[in-house]
């Protein structure tokens, strides 16, 4: 579904190479964890993925089920169906929760040559899945994310990926700032979605996430590029020894 | 005193504009000393402090009054859901064809023309009388010269509640100029809500809100439009409310000037705008609030959309008289610069000599968040409905100003439709582009 070759990436603004060459493959149906110190590249990754200006590839490749995704812009990437849950999920004042939602999917919808979806069929699909989630009504009726705690913001960021249905699903983090209900919460509503036909890259600092959302194949990142790749038995090795033992496979 | 220069330029504008003629002794006194504040003014000039950031040039370039046409333009409803009571002028000239008949109980219509021939107590006391209050602080030479010089407008009496809104609409065609001047008396507990749209180069509105009496305003001046300066003059009583909103979208060069003082206690008065230009048009929204009377609350509201090389400008001044304990001021202007060559310039100003006071100001200027952008396109939503949405947000704080909700929503529905126009503007220049 996501192959990734040799990607290379540079700050725009400075002569700085964060990805020196990422190749990763992701089949349909999997899951894959990046897990990497701090520094490694791992979100630049998401951010390249899904389009976020700022970067520059000057080399390698990104193709979503053989299409280009480098080329797209982030509106296409998602009507394609790659979904980034951020890290730090952004407040938009004065954009209802709702409103931002709906327009999102029936602008989605329309780049797939859908209609849109009516107004009661959609309500009725967000009540459904902000129930599993934990999410009130006050919540949807607020603007994006104002006035969200920490872990209402990444239960949010679940929300959109539960109703928007996309294929390849990127977590940033997503257990970052969550205490163990609500990274559970997460995790459930992660795994709900887990499907033959979807897909999902887990980028995490730390292997506690991993214990909920079990992956399939764990990637080390160090330095801008993969530099381990193995079973979920890797994360309990990164959790007992630490990233100490990459230094000499990075040199 | 005005420099020569100035003093010439103002006897050029009276020069091009006709002497109205058969009035009433108070009619002619009135104009007469509107001359003289102008005389004494003198044309307005870049070199003026209250010019700083808008060229009066083109707006003072003397301009005959452009003639009567029986041209009925067509109009399309601009206030949504609200159907007002049309009462039309073209040309500077009443129209009783194109207009329905506006008489309500608690509504006394006349025309200016017919009040300054007559001797009639609103309008006796009204006009010329609050535009003459407005240039204690600073001159405002264009209003004077309106009043010296417009003949027609309407006079109306507000004794009840009104429950049909009024929408006053001004047309123009063919080169020219024209001058429309309002008064209005709101009396005690009586209200009424008047909607404005169209162009006229010079306007006047004088309105005079008695205790307990309601006025509400929200005015539309949009599409190609020659060079226009109005100005809005109030005079609040206690307790009274006045509220007034306007949406300028485009147009050559706008100047707006809201003159409000409040002269009775605990009355209320809000005043709102919100800019939508591109291309190079200049849009100035001048205010000028003073508070005479303790206990009264005062906001002044401002958004500005600003793409190509559009300036939008605001100059808001709240003044705090020694006896005004218990002021509440608020003022805020913003602006968002969707391109690299617009710009926003605002001058906030306080001036307070009471000692018990709340008031505040702020202003700011960027462009829109771009975290906010990546969020909503990474979710599917193209750049310019993200744009639209965020442009809709960052306008609301001057919709809410509005307290009609279908007016409100007309309103908004205003900023949708010039963000898609300029959406598809741009398609259509990539494409040609491409071709």
């Amino acid at each position: 579904m996501l192959k990734i070759e040799n990607l290379h990436v540079k700050l725009e603004e400075e002569d700085k190479v964060i990805l020196n060459g990422v190749d990763l493959e992701i089949p349909a149906g999997s899951v894959h964890a990046i897990m990497g110190p701090n520094g490694s590249g791992k979100s630049t990754l998401s951010y390249v993925l899904s389009g976020r200006e700022g970067y520059e590839v000057t080399d390698g490749s990104a193709t979503l089920d053989g299409e280009d995704l480098l080329d797209m812009d982030p509106e296409q990437r998602a009507a394609h169906g790659l979904f980034l849950a951020f890290q730090y999920p952004v407040e938009i004042p004065g954009v209802g929760n709702m409103t931002f939602l709906r327009t999102a999917m029936n602008a989605q919808r329309k780049a797939r040559g859908l209609p849109e979806i009516s107004a009661p069929d959609f309500l009725k699909l967000v009540r459904e899945k902000a129930k599993a989630l934990k999410i009130s009504a006050d919540m949807l009726k607020r603007p994006v994310n104002v006035g969200f705690s920490g872990g209402e913001k990444k239960r949010n960021e679940i929300l959109q990926m539960a109703v928007l249905e996309p294929r390849m699903c990127i977590l940033d983090e997503t257990d970052s700032g969550l205490d163990v209900d609500a990274m559970k919460l997460v995790a459930d509503g992660v795994n709900a979605l887990r499907d033959e036909g979807r897909s999902f890259l887990v980028i995490t600092h730390y292997q506690r996430l991993l214990d909920h959302i079990k992956p399939d194949v764990v990637h080390i990142m160090a330095d801008g590029k993969i530099v381990e790749t193995g079973g979920p038995e890797l994360a309990i090795k990164v959790e007992t020894e630490g990233y100490a033992h990459l230094e000499n496979k990075v040199a | 005193m005005a420099t020569d220069a100035k003093r010439k330029a103002a006897e050029a504008l009276l020069h091009v504009l006709p002497l109205p003629g058969h009035e009433a002794g108070w009619a002619r006194d009135a104009r007469a000393a509107a001359r003289t504040r102008l005389l004494e003014a003198g044309a307005p000039a870049r070199r003026d402090e209250y010019w700083k950031y808008t060229d009066p040039g083109r707006l003072t370039a003397p301009i005959a009054v452009v003639g009567e046409t029986s041209d009925a333009p067509q109009m399309q409803s601009q206030f949504g859901d609200v159907h007002p009571r049309r009462l039309r002028f073209v040309n500077g000239h009443f129209r009783p064809d194109l207009s329905d008949d506006a008489a309500q109980p608690g509504l006394h219509v006349m025309m200016l023309s017919e009040a300054l021939q007559q001797d009639i107590a609103p309008a006796r006391e009204i006009f010329g009388h609050l535009e003459a209050a407005g240039h204690e602080k600073v001159a405002r030479p264009l209003a004077a010269l309106n009043t010296a010089c417009a003949t027609e407008g309407l006079a109306l009496h507000v004794t009840g509640q009104v429950t049909e809104p009024l929408h006053l609409r001004h047309d123009q065609i063919g080169e020219g100029s024209s001058l429309l001047h309002h008064v209005i008396r709101v009396e005690p507990g009586a209200s009424l809500m008047l909607l404005e749209s169209g162009t006229v180069t010079n306007k006047v509105l004088e309105v005079d809100v008695a205790e307990g009496g309601s006025f509400q305003h929200v005015r539309i001046q949009e599409g190609p439009r020659a060079p226009s300066a109005s100005h809005i003059f109030a005079r609040i009583g206690a307790e009274a409310q006045f509220k007034t909103f306007t949406l300028t979208a485009d147009g050559e060069m706008t100047r707006n000037e809201v003159v409000m003082d409040f002269v009775g206690e605990s009355a209320v008065g809000h005043i709102a705008g919100a800019v939508l230009a591109k291309g190079e048009s200049h849009i100035d929204n001048t205010v000028f609030v003073t508070h005479g009377a303790p206990g009264c609350e005062s906001r002044q509201v401002f958004k500005n959309v600003l793409t190509d090389k559009a300036r939008g400008i605001f100059q808001g001044k709240i003044f705090v008289r020694q006896v005004a304990q218990k002021t509440d001021g608020y003022q805020i202007s913003q602006s968002v610069l969707l391109t690299e060559g617009a710009e926003f310039s605002a001058k906030p100003e306080l001036e307070i000599y009471a000692d018990d006071v709340k008031c505040s100001h702020g202003s700011t200027t960027g462009k829109l968040d771009e975290a906010a952008m990546f969020y909503l396109r990474s979710r599917g939503v193209p750049e310019a409905e993200a744009e639209a949405m965020l442009v809709a947000a960052f306008a609301e704080e001057a919709f809410e100003e509005i307290e009609n909700e279908a007016l409100a929503g007309a309103m908004r529905a205003h900023v949708a439709a010039w963000m898609a126009e300029r959406a598809q503007a741009s398609t259509g220049k990539n494409t040609g582009t491409a071709g």
